[in-house]
């Protein structure tokens, strides 16, 4: 009952888009949220649409994202290796498994559990068709975060960032523009190794934000920090296609739902 | 549905985004009718609104209708001066305008036009998002979409040159002297036309890179293979020296040809008579130019024209000049002097002779005389108190 509660709050007060975050921030809450309403439903498929968005958040790996990725995967893709220790960030110690001959290592099985939470809300936002923005400022990689965004329908911001381009959006675009319901940050910093202003922005404008956090990177603004590396070429890769594959497999399912609703509902 | 209606009071402190119909009567019904005032608004108030509007922004609708409106005045117009409909062109829409219309205007902006809704309206991008308001376009919100959609297309052909040259390396057949695109006769868009061709401010660092990145591309071994989209980039260079005129060759009774060129300086006047197979012989006014100009560098214009064609023995010029002094008048006679050669000297000279600068008009004339100065330059005496 609480947990009704808590969720038809959390709907009223911000918007469907955070409710994502609010519920799998509170684990016990997944089990029992069957009971929301969501209020802009229309008429007739109130019951479908209400099943179709609500199902997936009844179980904790829907989109079973845990086959995408093992821990000797991202040991191969080299997400392990920090920065040097004089680099060091004094928040980033408790995801660090150590350092040797002054390399800080990051701890895998932090990092695997923080990725699949990532991904996992990543799935949901696309599932329930929200826009994600993927931001990278480093230039070696900027085509490949642009091809990935592409690839997946979804929209890519790897150049110099403007001052209001979350802040002052309606000034900045059009009048009715819709900001992103989700920012990925591929790498936190920006060309001078400042964190990105964009993790500020979205921490101001209430949009959750997952970010790819190094030994050297601030991770307290993000909501889903992944540590990780963000220097190699390998370790990119990846990253770019793991959220591809989970923002496709979170489409494919949401078509799949309404299809087999679809039938169900007028047969 | 029906519980949360019943909370009709407290539901009255949330702010719901997207409100029921429902629910919105529930609320009347328990909520107290309030008096409603009409709140009047000061002038400075609409003042301020507007300013923050921004640029007017016209819809389809609208542009479509002056379209319409357009065609049917155009019609219209040729009835009224009695020509054809279907062959009134826009050179006419705007002569028959000048005349139906006479303005005394300086400023040609100023008078009345009569132009396609399309050259009047400025252009506006359409609406960037769709039903659910997701934008059309990946890069978005970067806020330079076209600008960075480009510069990602040239970085993949980029790439994709590089890949091409790989894979020629691995059979063993790069050559790097495969042909290279010809630059020659052409030049890059310049800012404006790229900023037509985007529909977007760039600023002048994006434009830099964006050429960087083409000549980088460019510079590739295999970088013909993009010939044709680096082509829709570039603009061909008129030869300025094809928009000369040059006047054909007169034959006279005994067959010598000549040609007749007029030129002017400052307020002086001159006219050109020249005769071929002569022998050099100058008259002006009907005297010899040793007498008409006694000053060496008057006589030096009259023969720079002739001196860098090397035809100076070969004319006979016979020359009427009238206004100004001595100096402007040798000035005019060589401006008449270089257009009548024209017709005797070949395509080549002609250009190198526009590069001398002989046959562009001297604009300089004197400057006005100012109020509170004594001259055009010259200030009154200045007194430190």
């Amino acid at each position: 009952m609480a947990a009704g509660i808590l969720t038809r709050v959390s709907q009223a007060l911000w918007g469907p888009r955070l409710v994502g975050a609010v519920l799998a921030g509170h684990r016990h809450t997944l089990g029992t949220a069957a009971a929301a309403a969501k209020p802009s439903a229309p008429i007739d498929d109130t019951g479908v649409k209400e099943k179709i968005l609500n199902f997936p958040l009844t179980q904790p790996d829907f989109f079973r994202l845990s086959e995408l990725f093992t821990i000797k995967d991202l040991f191969d893709a080299r997400v392990h290796l920090g920065h040097k220790k004089g680099c060091r960030h004094r928040l980033m110690e408790p995801y660090l498994f150590g350092s040797r001959l002054d390399v800080d290592i990051l701890d895998l099985d932090q990092t695997a559990e923080h990725l699949q939470r990532a991904l996992n809300f990543t799935a949901h936002v696309a599932y329930r068709s929200g826009v994600i923005l993927f931001i990278c400022r480093r230039r070696q990689y900027s085509h490949l975060v642009e091809t990935t965004a592409r690839e997946c329908g979804e929209y890519a911001h790897t150049r110099y960032w403007q001052g209001g381009l979350l802040t002052n959006a309606p000034v900045q675009y059009s009048p009715g523009v819709r900001l992103p319901d989700l920012i990925i940050f591929l790498s936190t910093l920006n060309n001078v190794f400042q964190p990105h202003v964009g993790i500020r922005d979205a921490a101001k404008m209430n949009i959750p934000t997952i970010g790819v956090v190094d030994s050297n990177c601030n991770p307290s603004l993000i909501t889903y920090p992944v540590p990780g590396n963000d220097d190699t070429p390998a370790a990119m890769e990846m990253y770019c296609r793991l959220f591809k594959m989970t923002i496709n497999r979170a489409k494919d399912k949401r078509r799949q739902m309404e299809l087999l609703r679809g039938i169900s509902a007028s047969a | 549905m029906a519980a949360s209606c019943s909370r009709g009071v407290r539901s009255l402190l949330w702010n719901y985004e997207t409100c029921k119909k429902g629910l919105c009567v529930s609320l009347s019904r328990t909520c107290l009718r309030l008096p409603v005032r009409q709140i009047c608004v000061s002038a400075s108030v609409w003042r301020k609104n507007l300013a923050a509007a921004g640029p007017k922004k016209y819809t389809e609708e609208f542009i479509k209708k002056q379209v319409e409106e357009f065609e049917i005045g155009k019609r219209h117009l040729a009835n009224m001066m009695g020509e054809d409909p279907e062959t009134f062109t826009q050179e006419d829409i705007d002569k028959s305008i000048a005349y139906l219309f006479p303005s005394g205007l300086f400023e040609k902006r100023a008078r009345p036009i009569m132009k396609h809704p399309d050259q009047i309206f400025p252009k506006q991008t359409a609406v960037q998002w769709d039903a659910d308001r997701r934008p059309f376009h990946f890069l978005f919100y970067t806020g330079k979409q076209s600008y960075y959609s480009l510069m990602h297309d040239v970085y993949e052909k980029i790439l994709a040159i590089e890949r091409h040259q790989d894979k020629m390396r691995n059979k063993g057949l790069f050559t790097s002297d495969s042909k290279q695109i010809s630059l020659f006769g052409s030049r890059w868009l310049v800012k404006e036309e790229m900023e037509e061709l985007l529909v977007e401010n760039i600023s002048d660092q994006d434009y830099m890179r964006f050429i960087q990145l083409m000549e980088r591309l460019l510079s590739m071994p295999y970088g013909s293979l993009e010939e044709e989209f680096v082509q829709k980039f570039r603009r061909q260079l008129e030869v300025q020296s094809s928009k000369q005129e040059i006047a054909p060759l007169q034959y006279d009774s005994q067959g010598i040809a000549f040609s007749v060129a007029d030129g002017r300086r400052k307020s002086a006047k001159a006219s050109i008579t020249l005769r071929d197979s002569g022998s050099g012989n100058i008259t002006i006014n009907g005297r010899n130019y040793l007498q008409y100009f006694s000053l060496l560098q008057d006589r030096e214009q009259l023969m720079f024209p002739l001196h860098f064609v090397d035809m100076l023995g070969r004319f006979d010029i016979e020359g009427s000049v009238e206004g100004s002094g001595h100096s402007s008048q040798g000035g005019a006679l060589r401006l008449a002097i270089s257009r009548a050669l024209l017709s005797f000297v070949s395509e080549g000279e002609v250009e190198k002779m526009r590069q001398a600068g002989l046959l562009t008009a001297d604009p300089r004339i004197k400057e006005r005389k100012k109020p509170g100065q004594v001259g055009a330059r010259k200030k009154f005496t200045w007194k430190k108190r």
